[in-house]
């Protein structure tokens, strides 16, 4: 699975990072960070908790 | 008893991730989404900002599945119609229409209506905003550049929708009955910082003030409050706060008060559970009965509330959220992970007020309940797991101290 954010949406909300905060990082700079961009199956449900939490759906996940 | 046929009444955030996380539980029978709005499933969220502000289509607001289509969940649709009862029993639902939806599991969604002020229904140029329609309705009119838009009630709605007019450099005045913006949510002190806010951004702020009258011939021309002063205006936003909507479920034999009372795992009733703006339930982590008008409560609790239908009362876990809100005004973005009441304990624990980039905590009972944050999402989002754990106030205090030196 291949994490992909569009950050022209993303306004460091920081829902991701609550949610899986093992692929997502938002710093004290308010920009968020992806750990992994190919993070392994076991984060899938993670991951997807956080595409689903993000208040501007910007995060999409690829395969 | 089987879970064959399961029909969702509200087809909104809360609607659609029940139906999302009853697919990912491997429910393969029918689900039909019931909604009373012509749309698919959009995101609110926007509608007082982006959205608002001509700054995004009112398309982009189509609600997303994660990791796929929504056409993928198998929906079958029942858009543009209204529930109107609910036969425990016999197990089904009403339509408008007459005809009577059957099911094994209900999930009931179906939100929160904003309030009127009584006595404007007859006055074009007077809104609400909840909707994709209430919201091309504003938008048209700020379009017609007004010369002067009034928000009626300073919550967030009334808080965003003033941001937005200011960025499109239309005159704002807001009236609030109580002391200060967002007090029944933030408590006075905070509620006073997000007042110099939207003072320092040119809109003319009237607190303790209520409306006697909104006048005008066919369209809003004056304002009246009860201090005397008269405004004119071209435009009133109304934004007095939601009530659930349980019109539809009275003599159901749910108990509705202040919404579709819930037992900690979202039921309702045998093979019913309910979520989102329209559901009460006891957060056992607070203590407290609550029902959240929240967007991120709507997805936790639909999600939720799906899992204890397909779960069945034996197996059924109680939902323990920490509530979270954003709320974006201006360049700043407002976060609250938690409660926040007037009645609480408040202390500012990093950054400054002045600056408007600050987080403070919240205590109830030598508890921290909550932590707001003006642009600091996060130490928002770090400090939110102090709230999860029931941290002291002292403790709580004692560790943002302990990071603010590190």
């Amino acid at each position: 699975m291949r994490v992909v954010v569009d950050y022209d949406l993303c306004e460091s909300n920081a829902l991701c990072m609550a949610a899986a905060p093992e692929v997502f990082e938002v710093r004290d700079d308010d920009f968020l960070y992806v750990l992994q961009d190919e993070p392994s199956e076991d984060l899938r449900d993670k991951v997807e908790e956080a595409a689903r939490r993000c208040p501007k759906q910007a995060i999409t996940i690829e395969g | 008893m089987g879970l064959d046929n399961i029909v969702i009444v509200g087809a909104s955030l809360a609607g659609l991730r029940a139906a999302e996380e009853l697919r990912t539980l491997g429910h393969a029978g029918r689900i039909t989404l019931v909604g009373d709005e012509p749309h698919r499933p959009y995101d609110r969220p926007p509608l007082s900002k982006q959205v608002l502000a001509g700054m995004k289509p009112p398309e982009s607001t189509a609600l997303m599945v994660a990791g796929g289509s929504i056409d993928d969940l198998d929906l079958d649709w029942r858009l543009g119609e209204s529930a109107t009862g609910l036969d425990l029993g016999a197990r089904s639902v009403l339509l408008a229409g007459g005809e009577q939806l059957p099911y094994d599991g209900l999930v009931i969604a179906t939100g929160a209506s904003p309030k009127r002020l009584p006595g404007t229904d007859h006055l074009d140029g007077v809104h609400t905003l909840r909707t994709l329609d209430d919201c091309a309705a504003i938008r048209s009119a700020l379009v017609a550049s007004p010369g002067r838009v009034a928000v009626v009630g300073a919550g967030f709605i009334g808080a965003e929708v003033a941001a937005t007019c200011r960025g499109l450099g239309i005159a704002v005045s807001m009236i609030e009955a109580l002391p200060v913006p967002l007090e029944r949510g933030l408590g006075p002190a905070m509620g006073a910082v997000v007042a110099d806010l939207h003072r320092d951004h040119g809109v003319d702020v009237r607190l303790g003030v209520g409306v006697v009258l909104i006048e005008g011939g066919d369209r809003v021309e004056q304002i009246r409050l009860t201090d005397g002063t008269v405004l004119d205006v071209d435009l009133v936003v109304i934004g007095i706060g939601v009530g659930p909507n349980t019109d539809w479920l009275e003599g159901s034999g749910l108990t509705i008060d202040n919404g579709v009372l819930c037992d900690a795992t979202c039921a309702a009733a045998p093979g019913v559970v309910a979520a989102g703006d329209v559901a009460r339930w006891p957060n056992h982590r607070f203590g407290e009965v609550m029902r959240v008008e929240h967007w991120d409560n709507a997805i936790a609790m639909g999600t939720h509330a799906a899992r204890t239908l397909v779960a069945g009362p034996a197996a059924a876990e109680p939902y323990e959220p920490v509530p979270w809100f954003w709320s974006d005004q201006y360049d700043r973005k407002i976060q609250l992970a938690g409660r926040a009441g007037p009645d609480d304990t408040v202390a500012v624990v990093s950054g400054s007020t002045d600056d408007r980039r600050f987080v403070a905590f919240y205590g109830r009972a030598g508890r921290l309940v909550g932590v707001l944050g003006m642009s600091q999402p996060a130490k928002v989002m770090r400090w939110r797991s102090l709230v999860e754990q029931a941290t002291t106030w002292d403790a709580a205090l004692a560790a943002a101290a302990q990071e603010a030196e590190a």
